[in-house]
């Protein structure tokens, strides 16, 4: 399968916590190993449980996984996860920074502090999705992302395992798109 | 969102008058940290910064505190001590006088840890440990060894995933929600301010430790501490890098071999 692109957006940044993995997974299943765009993901999980995360996920994608590495540049097809107690950030040359400042909102890796520092770099030609979690992490972020005229996108709540999370976002982004995975997935293949 | 341009006029002013180089740090996570502390000290843009920080040494003191992370712990890493423990000290333990040098040491969690192995490993008495920071703010704090009382539940778990030998308690008294560690620990060590940025090399070590600033820098920083560290380092010492700093030490090979792939434990080829 080849993805038509039309150089509308440059990257992809997903976050979740709690639901959040079976819903990225359900989205990414479906893009091609060639998919033109690089997709950051920010989970919250566990202290210690971090490794395996990549490897459970790749089991059942096509697109590259791996977890990001400090200074590593992002590449489109790959999937990059951010690493168990560290902040993600991207800088303008589009690699990855590392941080270990405070938890916000008692998460680190911080869905706002990615998706910032994600929409200072893309501006417009961002995706940012919020999915199922069982925190108010990511809104803001997205907020920052549609303000800088990138797309914003929340997974339909009534589909969520944890409505906490893509509840909060759409009542901060009104402009949000409220979609199911499926529908994430073909906007993401559309696009 | 912050001009670029405007912090790179910031970075160079602070540069000329204080000696401070912020220019050759990870962009992104400086910024972040720039905006903060504007949101918090009530700036309004990065000129009253500029201004602000450039009249009043003492300003630009607390500005420096407050854009440099200095968030640490016991035994963070757990599995980074106890390889220590397990491949490096005994080879350290073959030197009559160990020299170590812990750069960006912090608040002194990580001194403390690595003294407490130390004297388990009976080292400590012929160790001495330079420990460097940045911020002078953090020394002081270092110095002193409190730590507050509601960390021990975590770092106790950490000392004993580290390989420790007794109780993590022995080494501290509560005192009003306080853990006041025992100060013999800090018998051997010294602390004092050094700049990974702009200052050069001040003795030779056995063992360097320097986690979780590198990912601060921007490469070119990293390359000149990289430079710096090389000629630090006695024939074949020992370098210990944060769980995920490790790209230019891998990518030169011909300077140092991994010994603890994991653990981001180096030593120095020749
Ligand atoms: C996140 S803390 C790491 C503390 C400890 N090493 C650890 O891993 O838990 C980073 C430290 O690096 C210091 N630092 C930042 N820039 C520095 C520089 N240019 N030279 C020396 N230290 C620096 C900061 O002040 C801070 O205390």
């Amino acid at each position: 399968m080849k993805v038509y692109m039309s150089g509308k957006y440059k990257a992809v940044v997903m976050g979740g916590s709690w639901g959040g993995m079976n819903a990225a997974v359900e989205i990414l299943k479906y893009l091609p190993a060639d998919y033109p765009l690089p997709i950051v993901l920010v989970l919250h999980r566990l202290k210690g449980v971090i490794s395996e995360l990549p490897a459970l996920i790749r089991k059942k994608t096509y697109v590259q996984i791996k977890e990001a590495d400090e200074k590593e540049k992002m590449q489109p097809g790959t999937v990059y996860i951010a690493p168990a107690d560290y902040h993600l950030l991207i800088e303008q040359d589009q690699t990855f920074s590392l941080d270990v400042s405070e938890a916000i909102l008692f998460s680190r890796p911080s869905i706002d502090v990615t998706f910032e520092s994600a929409a200072e770099v893309f501006g417009k030609k961002l995706i940012g999705i919020v999915l199922s979690g069982a925190s108010k992490d990511g809104s803001q972020g997205l907020y920052t992302i549609c303000r800088a005229g990138g797309q914003a996108i929340v997974q339909d709540p009534r589909q969520a395992e944890v409505t906490t999370m893509p509840q909060a976002a759409i009542e901060t982004v009104k402009r949000a798109k409220v979609l199911t995975l499926d529908e994430i997935a073909a906007y993401l293949l559309a696009v | 969102m912050l001009d670029n341009v405007q912090v790179d006029d910031l970075f160079e002013e602070l540069l000329k008058q204080y000696g401070y180089d912020f220019r050759d740090y990870s962009r992104a996570s400086v910024l972040r940290r720039v905006s903060r502390f504007m949101t918090h000290t009530r700036l309004p843009d990065l000129h009253s910064l500029k201004l602000a920080t450039l009249k009043d040494p003492q300003f630009f003191e607390y500005f420096l505190q407050e854009i440099t992370v200095n968030v640490t712990e016991m035994f963070r890493d757990p599995s980074f001590f106890l390889a220590l423990r397990q491949k490096v000290v005994p080879i350290l333990s073959t030197y009559p006088y160990i020299k170590i040098w812990d750069a960006g040491c912090s608040t002194g969690e990580e001194i403390f840890s690595l003294a407490i192995l130390l004297k388990e490993e009976n080292l400590l008495k012929r160790t001495r440990i330079y420990a460097t920071d940045i911020n002078q703010k953090v020394l002081r704090q270092a110095k002193e060894g409190i730590f507050p009382m509601a960390h021990m539940v975590h770092y106790t778990k950490n000392y004993q995933k580290a390989g420790g030998k007794y109780s993590l308690s022995d080494y501290y008294h509560a005192h009003h929600g306080g853990a006041i560690f025992d100060s013999t620990l800090l018998e051997n060590i010294i602390f004092y301010p050094h700049n990974l940025a702009t200052d050069e090399s001040f003795n030779e070590f056995h063992l360097i430790i320097c986690r979780n600033v590198l990912i601060y820098f921007n490469k070119q920083l990293q390359e000149r501490v990289f430079g710096l560290f090389l000629k630090s380092l006695a024939p074949l010492g020992y370098l210990g890098l944060g769980k995920k700093e490790s790209v230019l030490f891998a990518a030169k090979p011909e300077f140092f071999e991994s010994i603890d792939k994991e653990e981001k434990i180096y030593r120095r080829t020749y």
